[in-house]
């Protein structure tokens, strides 16, 4: 695989996911974790940029970094008292990172064309192994997403549920969060 | 490109690192944060399959945005959940919210 424009952006953005999703899980402090988890949102939108994706990529900016993510900021700053910490990580960490090694082992041995040595049986075989047999995408992603959320034929329905429950959510979390104890 | 599998290790550590976060962290808050990047990671998956194995029908990014809109509900509610826990409780470490357990 030569390094071409696309490898470079995908090893930058893929840099800035891995590294920001540490830091939100390491920092002691949550408003620095909150800001950290910004920056992971923002490698992965330009990860469904370089995936053909814009729609998402604009949709993760939106509403993961600026609705979402400033949605968190608001709670860690209503719950302000308990930000500077010591204690980040309770006294299961340890084991909680050794599971968590081995099981991103495993995906690996599974997903990556390395582990098929290894393992002796091809468990990703019917995954594409070169990048440049997928076929183009000769449409625009935007206006097909647009078609496929309002004809019969395609997502209306689950459109209509998913609203449905967008709403209920947002009512329900409006009632558990109101201040008179009188529900 | 660069091959599908490296977009599926990436979301595979996303994931890992996410559910490490969940498991280890004491802050709810902290913890809503690792449930969103395990929820980024998935939605890395479904993107990267639809791009590599049938990009021409649009279902995979449907579903994709699919994810957004229950990840957004989620966050919200969870929000909700933690500062009504935090307004009765004065905390927001989960091992100090233990009303539920016997």
């Amino acid at each position: 695989m030569e390094l071409t424009w696309q490898a470079i952006a995908f090893f930058i953005f893929s840099a800035l996911t891995l590294g920001g999703g540490f830091a939100v899980v390491t920092q002691r402090n949550i408003f620095h974790a909150a800001l950290f988890l910004m920056l992971s949102l923002f490698g992965t939108a330009g990860l469904f940029v370089l995936l053909i994706a814009p729609f998402l990529a604009a949709v993760q900016v939106l509403v993961y970094i600026g609705a979402i993510a400033i949605l968190v900021l608001f709670a860690i700053m209503l719950t302000r008292r308990l930000m500077g910490l010591t204690i980040s990580l309770n006294q299961q960490w340890p084991a909680a990172a050794l599971a968590m090694l081995v099981l991103f082992g495993v995906l690996l041995l599974v997903l990556t064309p390395v582990g098929d040595d290894i393992l002796g049986q091809n468990w990703s075989a019917n995954l594409p192994t070169d990048g440049d047999t997928a076929p183009e995408v000769t449409y625009i992603t935007v206006r097909e997403i647009g078609v496929a959320f309002s004809t019969q034929n395609g997502f209306v329905l689950p459109f209509e549920i998913v609203s449905l429950l967008l709403t209920s959510a947002l009512i329900g979390a409006i009632v558990v969060a109101r201040e008179d104890e009188a529900i | 490109m660069v091959p599908l599998w490296m977009y599926l290790v990436v979301s595979a550590a996303l994931f890992c690192i996410g559910a490490f976060g969940v498991l280890a962290r004491r802050n709810a808050i902290a913890i809503l944060l690792s449930i969103e990047l395990m929820l980024n990671a998935a939605n890395i998956n479904l993107v990267a399959f639809w791009r590599y194995m049938n990009p021409t029908v649009i279902n995979g990014q449907v579903f994709a945005a699919f994810v957004f809109a229950v990840a957004a509900a989620e966050a919200a509610v969870g929000v909700a959940l933690i500062l009504s826990i935090y307004r009765n409780r004065q905390t927001v470490m989960v091992e100090d919210v233990n009303i539920l357990k016997w």
